[in-house]
């Protein structure tokens, strides 16, 4: 145990936390916007499979992180649109429509990989910043910084894209029409509806971008990785709404959530590798982070209130 | 009509999958009609695929009829797949701790025990919403996960097959009692009596929900759960109940998924569908095919349980992923739900030359109205 609480070992933990904690904020920041808009899209980790694989397929057909990336970025969009139709146009249940995304992402995904390549083979993982092509030089010096280097710039660009997106969320759902128009909808779409907002447009572009980031997170996921196997994800879509919750649909609070995600998964890790708990133990200690899940929504639940017309469709009188 | 169109969702759905999948299947270089074939082959080619297919719908129709339940007491219960890791532990424990106790009770009592470990976790959320207004879809969600963490710490320790324990230590137990596993109903087959117990359970649930009082008061807090506490039902108490009934019946297909398997094993692969087969999430998706009515979920999940069965076959024949029809599934929910409002088009559609015509009554009466108030009228302007 005393060889964890070592200055070198705790950073190495930080830092890896860092880098877990990412596909949780991406996707969560995605679903925040959604929830704000009055939408509940619990397919998230159906997104999230579809992307992963088409990001993980783009590598090993062309070897571009950055084609990767941008496939698993449209394969959200599009995920965007078929939900936005289902549960915006439609009126479907939200709840239910998000398992038939699931159900699809999970089968979807499965069957292209097994038709497209077979056994898992290992791609190369997305690389740290140190290591991009043109601009790597610049902050090969900034990684080198004994433990500072390793906590802030040892990581991949998504890495600084998901961080970066919690102030711009913040901003957009603040300070700009379009934030104020999604909060509108998802609080009172009648008297939103009244001052001529559209709640139909408003909720169908959130859900898009709520998707898009559930892609991006997808893509992050098996590019950190370098692999892609058959539920990849393992519900970490499911914890990603479960986050929204859990940070009271605010972007710094939902990173708050996905950091002590990161932390907890990383610890157990190194604690693993350390021998520090045995494998069997491992198991109770991956249950920790959905108790603490349960144990902050008891905790939350009639503290906080949500968007009032969260899973209710908009039917104009 | 109303009523044709009512029969029309699930079957439209069905086609509308069945053309998607022809789709796939073409994408992946095969002919969609010898894709069908194999599936319909795998599913019902001999005697003894029937059977494998009966048993495949059992857990889907257990766990759909629990679901139902649930729904129609307007609570949304994901989690099946934790509720039926939850039956199946408890049921091996008791396996394990009385493997002697004659077969005649060993039987129903592993049965108890699965519905009571399910139900447990199912009353769990139930309570949490009730009581602490915490949204059921997370927590039985997260209840899944520890769930299948739980399972996975036993299975590696404490639970582990001696044998395994020194060996290759794969996560499973050691083979269960004879006097436990459930009877074979036909010789050389693998059908049953979980198929039968769970075709009777569907219409104990069908009976107690609508023709019983406390059905009533389980519909009632669904339909409306300001009007049921004015009644002086309760509705925590009520949504505890549903969930612990709709835990307790995934349950028991976590008990059939143990006790009615060849190996007569628990065995957990790391993930919760290595063991459940989603049977979870499928029978959302049966209970959904079938309306939410316990009998018409029957039919629908031996439907669904024939589709993975021949999927199965669709991998053997045509090396085409058994993965398609979970892919299916989900898009079958997707249009089952997306249908209500295309119904309701559908049936402005058909009723249009009726609808005009009270349009048009409606504005003669109101011929001293404002412009604005006859434009509101116009069903052309009104969202349908």
């Amino acid at each position: 145990m005393s060889e964890f609480f070592t200055l070198s070992v705790l950073i190495a933990t930080f830092a890896s936390a860092v880098r877990l904690a990412v596909p949780y904020l991406l996707a969560a920041l995605g679903e925040t916007i959604g929830q704000r808009s009055g939408v509940l899209n619990l397919g998230v980790d159906g997104v999230m499979l579809l992307s992963a694989f088409g990001a993980y397929y783009t590598v090993i057909e062309t070897g571009s992180h950055l084609l990767g990336v941008g496939v698993g970025l449209l394969i959200g969009l599009f995920m965007g649109v078929v939900y936005a139709v289902v549960t915006v146009h439609l009126h479907a249940k939200q709840g239910i429509s998000g398992i038939g995304i699931f159900l699809f992402g999970l089968g979807f995904s499965d069957l292209l990989s097994q038709e497209l390549v077979g056994a898992i083979q290992p791609i190369k993982k997305l690389p740290s910043l140190a290591k991009l092509p043109f601009v790597g030089g610049i902050f090969e010096p900034l990684e080198d910084i004994k433990y500072i280097g390793e906590l802030l710039f040892s990581h991949n660009l998504m890495t600084y894209v998901a961080f970066a997106l919690v102030p711009i969320v913040t901003w957009m759902m603040n300070r700009t029409t379009f934030g104020l128009n999604i909060k509108a909808v998802g609080e009172n779409p009648q008297a939103a509806d009244s001052l001529g907002v559209s709640v139909e447009r408003t909720r169908f572009f959130a859900i898009l971008i709520g998707n898009t980031l559930a892609g991006l997170a997808g893509a992050t996921l098996s590019l950190q990785l370098g692999v892609f196997q058959q539920n990849l994800t393992n519900g970490l879509g499911f914890i990603a709404v479960a986050l929204v919750y859990f940070g009271a649909w605010r972007a710094k609070w939902v990173m708050a959530g996905a950091m002590l995600y990161g932390l907890v998964t990383a610890t157990r890790l190194q604690w693993q590798a350390r021998d520090i708990i045995p494998n069997s133990a491992s198991d109770l200690a991956a249950m920790t982070p959905a108790l603490i899940t349960i144990l902050a929504l008891v905790l939350l639940a009639k503290r906080v209130r949500g968007p009032a017309a969260l899973t209710k469709p908009f039917t104009r009188h | 009509m109303k009523r044709l169109l009512g029969a029309s969702v699930p079957l439209g759905a069905a086609l509308l999958a069945f053309v998607l999948g022809s789709i796939m299947i073409l994408a992946l270089g095969e002919n969609p009609i010898s894709g069908a074939s194999a599936i319909f082959e795998g599913a019902f080619g001999t005697g003894d695929r029937f059977a494998v297919t009966a048993v495949r719908a059992t857990p889907l129709l257990l766990v759909g009829i629990g679901i139902t339940i649930a729904f129609r007491a307007s609570v949304i219960n994901i989690g099946g797949e934790g509720q039926i890791i939850a039956g199946a532990l408890l049921s091996t424990i008791v396996a394990l701790l009385v493997p002697d106790t004659p077969r005649i009770i060993l039987i129903p009592l592993v049965m108890v025990a699965g519905m009571i470990g399910g139900g447990i976790w199912g009353a769990i959320p139930g309570a949490l919403k009730a009581y602490a207004s915490v949204n059921e879809i997370l927590s039985t969600v997260m209840l899944n996960i520890v769930a299948v963490q739980l399972m996975n710490f036993l299975l590696r320790g404490p639970m582990i097959d001696p044998i395994e324990k020194n060996g290759s230590r794969i996560p499973q137990t050691e083979r269960l009692s004879d006097n436990a596993a459930m009877p074979t109903l036909v010789d050389g087959t693998r059908l049953h009596l979980g198929v039968v117990i769970a075709a009777l359970a569907a219409v104990a649930v069908y009976i107690i929900l609508w023709r019983t009082p406390l059905g009533f008061r389980l519909r009632a807090v669904g339909h409306n759960p300001d009007a049921a506490r004015a009644a002086g039902i309760s509705v925590e108490r009520n949504i505890t109940l549903a969930m612990a009934m709709s835990g307790a019946l995934s349950g028991l297909a976590g008990v059939m998924l143990v006790f009615g398997s060849e190996s007569l094993r628990l065995v957990t692969d790391g993930g919760a569908a290595g063991f459940t087969g989603s049977a979870g999430f499928n029978g959302i998706v049966a209970a959904l095919f079938g309306g939410l009515h316990p009998l018409w979920t029957i039919p629908s999940s031996f439907l669904f349980g024939a589709l993975l069965t021949g999927a199965t076959q669709l991998q053997r024949a045509l090396q085409i992923p058994a993965a398609l029809a979970v892919a299916l599934n989900g898009l079958i929910v997707l249009f089952v739900v997306s249908s209500d409002r295309l119904r309701g088009w559908l049936d402005g559609r058909l009723n249009q030359g009726a609808f005009d015509n009270e349009t048009a009554e409606l504005r003669e009466s109101r011929n001293n109205s404002t412009d604005q108030q006859s434009e509101a009228a116009d069903p052309h302007n009104a969202t349908p």
